[in-house]
């Protein structure tokens, strides 16, 4: 009996705490969490710089800067699991499987968390807002247009992409495709997977230079397959020869510029993005804003989004990098 | 009677690896060039070298699923070691990864020896630890190839007679490694601790010292490997060489090391290694769709094992001869 009636105490007495608790964080600061692919990888470590501007900016937001150690999805849907227990007000989630999230991103919004995903998107009914970095289309055709402008009387590509699975980079060799008939005598030989490890990328980009020696470009809408085919080509003796473009961090292509491997890539604000995704996240968790097809979010100083019929939004243009502007970045991202 | 036992096994796998040549050079005849082959060796240099030290492991009853892992980490040091002090000459980079990556092996070694936790728990916790450490020191940051200096990414790549220093490297090792193996206290030692625990111990062999040898080896090997490895792809990241323990491991298990210990060859593990690089080398080439790869992999290395287990059964051992072939 005594014992129940503590029981019952201690039962009040943390209920009580934690309602006290809940009201004080929802007063205080609007915590927003930023899951990403892996940690570790310098796009995000960028894009969580943007977050940590936009919640400056902002006032009243605490980013929670987390994610798996590796890609998969199941690591993320620990994080996530566990950012519900936390109770965050939003989570803005760049996802490693398009699918599999959707029941853990469904549960978090049903204890009324904002969902959003950005840069690699999660299906329909697992998030509210997508926010893509650009288009698809005009990745797509910014890939080939970095082979093309090299190439003014035509020739062979490759692509590198990272695994067969991942949803960007199908998708932007899907809207490539669609748009090679603006780029006369431009050929796509092979598409090849380097699983956006060094040393497969690095193989595959051998590879591709034995299984076709008149090879002009190499596309590598990918990070770490992008450096990994430009050292690759570098050690071939083929610099001069071989242009490897695609989508790159200038942080990590400065030598492959410097060397000459890669003549230009492009890639879209990481920071931005960040920033971006933070601005939509608070604005649809505050009230401001609603997840509907047509609505109009503001995200700052990058401008407005418009939403469309899936409630996804491009944020801008990819932006192309060069000798002449490499020095610049390669220290900010 | 074993001594022809084990050099048939060793002739099974040539005979394969020629099989697999005559295969690939059907598809795609410029692989067999002896240009590409030394660089398939070349390629493969970092597998052997972790194989090698593996199997050692392997030899008595352990296992390490932290070379991988240790490799990134010290790989990560030596990298940051360079941009901060790009003058320091190669042989001190050297002499930090061997002796970075000797120092974790012992780590391993240690909690093996004197706390006597499974091996395969201790490795676990240990790759995740370094993991974790190179995340810590590098704060998630890539060292790119712009950072890193000329000399740093010369080395495995410098040509002598034809094969890069990083081939070279594996070669040296493959020999060094066979003589300790075959003729030295130590090497019969690691046969002796994992193939009869009991018996070594009787026979005044310490197995838990044994085993913190093989430990360390292993490691200074993965340390040398680190440094080969970052400096070939010039980059240097918390996830480099992500699942390559899995691949050295299969490596050995493919030569002919047993997972219960006390059988394998240090040709046997140089042999397991180059199966699988020339494999891993030969599908980008033979334009194979990149969604059977993985499975092709896959099915080379069951077929491989399933070869061994069937030699392993055939083997047994054999105590009284005559009760044998009564039965």
């Amino acid at each position: 009996m005594k014992r129940r009636t503590f029981t019952k105490l201690t039962t009040g007495l943390s209920l009580a705490a934690s309602l006290f608790g809940t009201s004080a964080l929802a007063q205080d600061d609007m915590r927003i969490a930023l899951v990403v692919k892996a940690l570790g990888i310098g796009f995000f470590e960028a894009a969580a710089e943007g977050a940590e501007e936009a919640a400056k900016e902002l006032g009243g937001v605490e980013i929670i800067y987390t994610g798996p150690t590796d890609t998969t999805a199941e690591g993320q849907i620990e994080v996530i699991n566990s950012l519900i227990a936390q109770g965050v007000d939003a989570i803005a989630v760049s996802a490693n499987d398009t699918d599999a999230l959707v029941p853990t991103l469904q549960k978090a919004m049903q204890r009324g968390i904002t969902v959003i995903s950005w840069d690699s998107g999660v299906a329909e009914e697992g998030r509210q807002v997508h926010l893509n970095p650009s288009s698809n289309a005009l990745i797509g055709n910014m890939i080939i247009k970095l082979a093309a402008d090299h190439l003014p009387d035509g020739g062979d590509v490759a692509v590198l992409s990272a695994t067969t699975t991942s949803t960007n980079q199908n998708i932007w060799i899907e809207e490539m495709n669609k748009v090679m008939d603006d780029y006369p005598g431009i050929n796509v030989v092979s598409t090849v997977y380097g699983d956006d490890l060094a040393d497969k990328s690095y193989r595959e980009a051998t590879g591709l230079m034995q299984s076709y020696p008149d090879l002009d470009a190499i596309i590598a809408p990918t990070s770490v397959g992008i450096v990994a085919a430009a050292q690759a080509v570098v050690d071939a003796g083929k610099v001069g020869e071989v242009n490897v473009t695609g989508l790159g961090l200038p942080s990590e292509m400065a030598g492959a510029i410097e060397s000459g491997a890669s003549q230009s890539f492009a890639i879209w604000n990481p920071i931005d993005l960040g920033y971006s995704a933070t601005m939509i996240a608070h604005a649809l968790a505050s009230g401001e804003a609603t997840a509907e097809p047509g609505a109009e979010i503001s995200i700052g100083r990058v401008g407005t989004i418009t939403l469309d019929e899936t409630n996804s939004a491009a944020m801008a243009d990819p932006f192309v990098y060069d000798a002449s502007n490499i020095d610049q970045f390669k220290s900010i991202f | 009677m074993l001594k022809r036992f084990i050099t048939s096994r060793e002739a099974l796998l040539i005979g394969a690896i020629v099989l697999l040549l005559g295969l690939i050079s059907s598809r795609f005849p410029g692989f067999v060039t002896p240009a590409n082959l030394a660089n398939v060796f070349n390629d493969t240099s970092p597998l052997i070298l972790l194989a090698v030290g593996q199997m050692i492991v392997i030899l008595t009853k352990c296992i390490d699923l932290s070379v991988a892992a240790n490799l990134a980490l010290t790989g990560m040091v030596v990298s940051m070691v360079n941009v901060a002090a790009p003058g320091l000459p190669i042989a001190v980079i050297l002499a930090i990864a061997v002796g970075l990556g000797t120092l974790l092996g012992m780590f391993n070694g240690l909690l093996v020896w004197k706390l006597a936790i499974p091996p395969i728990v201790v490795t676990l916790g240990t790759m995740t630890i370094f993991r974790g450490i190179i995340f810590v020191i590098s704060d998630g940051k890539w060292v790119n190839s712009h950072e890193m200096s000329p000399t740093f990414k010369a080395f495995p790549r410098t040509e002598i007679l034809g094969l890069p220093v990083l081939g070279w490297i594996a070669i040296i090792a493959v020999i060094v490694f066979t003589v300790v193996m075959t003729r030295t206290t130590l090497g019969r030692a690691f046969y002796a601790a994992g193939g009869n625990p009991h018996a070594a111990t009787y026979a005044g062999i310490n197995v838990g010292k044994t085993q913190f040898w093989a430990f360390t080896i292993s490691g200074a090997l993965a340390g040398l490997t680190g440094y080969l490895w970052v400096s070939r792809f010039a980059v240097s990241y918390v996830d480099i060489a992500g699942g390559f323990e899995l691949d050295v491991v299969a490596a050995c298990v493919i030569g002919g090391v047993s997972i219960m210990g006390g059988i394998g060859t240090v040709a046997g593990a140089l042999l397991g290694a180059l199966f699988l690089g020339i494999i891993k080398n030969a599908l980008p080439v033979v334009d194979i769709s990149p969604f059977w790869q993985l499975a092709i992999s896959g099915g080379a290395i069951i077929i491989a094992v399933a070869l061994n287990a069937q030699a392993n059964r055939e083997k047994g051992r054999i105590i009284l001869k005559r009760a044998e072939q009564a039965t």
